[in-house]
């Protein structure tokens, strides 16, 4: 039995991840909310006011707000068709008995372990870049004219590098997910005569539905904050076909100092992000259970 | 049961399998390969894959044309010293969450969490403003103490999912045979705690040293640590690639064979529980 004494202890040794997480919540995010409703630019200081939802207005009736949205969805979307689809073919693939099972798994592994900056840059210069990349050499030696991936398709390249980051951590995942999978089970369908195929619907893919969604939705989360990886290959651009919601908000802050509009380009963003994290907590609730 | 496997189809899936893996590995390999080449040999054409002047020039002039080991000992500084402390705020919690969960402790559990999902750019117009004026931008003591931050939920759940698996019969034998409050701690309880608690240091040392918004936010020369220093090579000085290679792998390295070590913790921590 909990006497009043321990009870008073538990909550002593509780207390310091509360406050602490509950200041980082309140504080950063409760200022954010008042300058998204502020006239406030870094440049002419003193000249704060209140502005209701002009802010808001500006943000939203801006064609570039748009752009960085799609952009966000479809850098979200994209990366994790690719990484979920390419992740359970790849769990399938190493689950299977084959000699070297270890190496070929931390092969596999290593690129989660990139930090962003560098697996942006040396994708960008190694192996994007027109001139001496490794893809450029590829396109020469069968005949083909290089493309300047980064220019011509900035988005489509910053998925290819995302997806390569974030590949190992579905592969992961849904392998550690398929290696509980009950053998016996899948011994009785073999008996039954089930081909590959049904017992891949009606057996595997069940049982992965739980990590596919939780692996759908951690990403997600991750994914709507990329940042290093535009930063160092194209800064957004050209224009703004590379930039997101969250590196629209880091450039109308910190290189156009217009603190207001991009307040309400992060309120936006919390927002967002909420819609998702909804779903998420659910998920995650179920397991303490 | 073990389902009998022919040795044509082992060997298949076996090419199959490292084929996949070499490709995705490539880009690493490829980078620490190049990092031992002259510029020239580096953007050769065609490549030079294995046949090449080897050289650790590269190495020696990375630090020689700026502070490289600053950086790295930047990194470690603040991955390090951001785990250790939030590791100390969280341990206590995690464990009277785990030993004496009151009513409301799921729910804590779960709003810590949220705190996780804030996206960075939410927060880092204030976090900048406030940063600047505390005289705090471009120092080790706040860049750690945000990483402290963004990591705390993390730490906190993974010591909680590792503690809860800890039997609490074995407290209460240990009080029936009389110990004392001190030797319950020393002699039973931290050793079932140690390997939960070096799971959450290794991991989060991980995602610490690869955190790339607010380090790239909020450092810029003298506490940058080596996500921003690479950073800076993203101007034409990368197009140096033998001498980017060379600051990449000596980047990656550490971490990479610690990740290594940390695959199973990775999914647990990664997934708060939920897949295990």
């Amino acid at each position: 039995m909990a006497t009043r004494h321990q009870n008073t202890l538990a909550r002593l040794m509780v207390a310091p991840s509360v406050l602490l997480l509950l200041a980082w919540m309140i504080v950063p995010l409760g200022m954010t909310l008042w300058f998204s409703f502020q006239s406030y630019n870094l440049l002419s200081p003193g000249m704060e006011r209140f502005i209701g939802w002009t802010n808001y207005q500006y943000f939203l009736s801006d064609p570039a707000f748009w752009t960085a949205m799609a952009n966000t969805l479809l850098l979200v979307g994209g990366v994790l068709v690719i990484t979920v689809g390419g992740g359970i073919l790849l769990a399938l693939l190493l689950d299977q008995p084959m000699f070297g099972q270890g190496i070929v798994r931390i092969l596999v592994i290593a690129p989660f372990f990139i930090m962003p900056t560098v697996s942006a840059l040396v994708w960008k210069n190694m192996f994007m870049n027109p001139v001496n990349g490794l893809f450029a050499w590829i396109a020469k030696a069968m005949g083909a004219q290089p493309i300047d991936f980064l220019a011509q398709y900035p988005l489509m390249s910053i998925i290819l590098i995302v997806s390569w980051q974030w590949l190992p951590f579905a592969t992961l995942i849904l392998l550690t997910a398929l290696q509980s999978l009950d053998s016996e089970q899948m011994e009785a369908a073999e008996m039954d005569g089930a081909g590959a195929l049904s017992k891949f619907i009606h057996l595997v893919l069940p049982h992965l539905s739980r990590a596919i969604t939780v692996v759908i939705l951690i990403e997600t989360i991750f994914l709507l904050s990329v940042f290093a990886e535009i930063l160092v290959t194209t800064n957004g651009g050209p224009g703004y076909q590379s930039t997101n919601l969250t590196y629209l908000v880091y450039s109308q802050a910190l290189l156009q100092f217009d603190v207001g509009g991009a307040s309400a380009g992060g309120i936006i963003a919390v927002i967002l992000a909420n819609i998702v994290a909804i779903f998420l907590m659910r998920m995650i609730g179920k397991t303490l259970e | 049961m073990a389902r009998k496997i022919s040795n044509t189809s082992r060997w298949g899936f076996t090419i199959l399998a490292w084929g996949v893996a070499l490709l995705i590995f490539f880009p690493i390999l490829w980078t620490i390969l190049t990092s031992f080449k002259s510029e020239a040999d580096a953007i050769a054409s065609p490549p030079k894959f294995l046949f090449f002047d080897w050289t650790t020039q590269n190495y020696a002039e990375v630090q020689s044309r700026s502070p490289y080991f600053r950086h790295f000992m930047n990194s470690v500084i603040i991955s390090v010293g951001s785990t250790l402390l939030g590791l100390l705020i969280a341990v206590p919690a995690a464990w009277s969450m785990a030993f004496q969960p009151a009513r409301r402790t799921k729910d804590l559990l779960m709003w810590m969490l949220s705190t996780k999902m804030m996206p960075a750019a939410g927060v880092l117009i204030p976090m900048y403003l406030l940063f600047r004026s505390w005289g705090l931008l471009d120092t080790r003591l706040g860049i750690t103490v945000v990483l402290m931050l963004i990591n705390l939920p993390i730490i906190v759940w993974m010591l909680y999912t590792y503690f809860r698996e800890i039997p609490s019969e074995i407290l209460e034998a240990a009080r029936m045979d009389g110990a004392s409050l001190k030797n319950e701690i020393v002699h039973v309880l931290t050793p079932m705690a140690v390997p939960g608690i070096a799971s959450t240091l290794l991991l989060n040392v991980i995602l610490a040293w690869n955190e790339a918004f607010w380090t790239l936010n909020l450092t810029t020369s003298r506490a940058a640590p080596l996500t921003t220093f690479i950073a800076s090579y993203s101007s034409p000085e990368g197009l140096f690639y033998a001498k980017l290679s060379a600051a990449s792998t000596m980047a990656i390295a550490p971490i990479l064979i610690l990740g290594w070590f940390s695959q199973k913790q990775l999914v647990r921590g990664l997934t708060f529980g939920a897949v295990k």
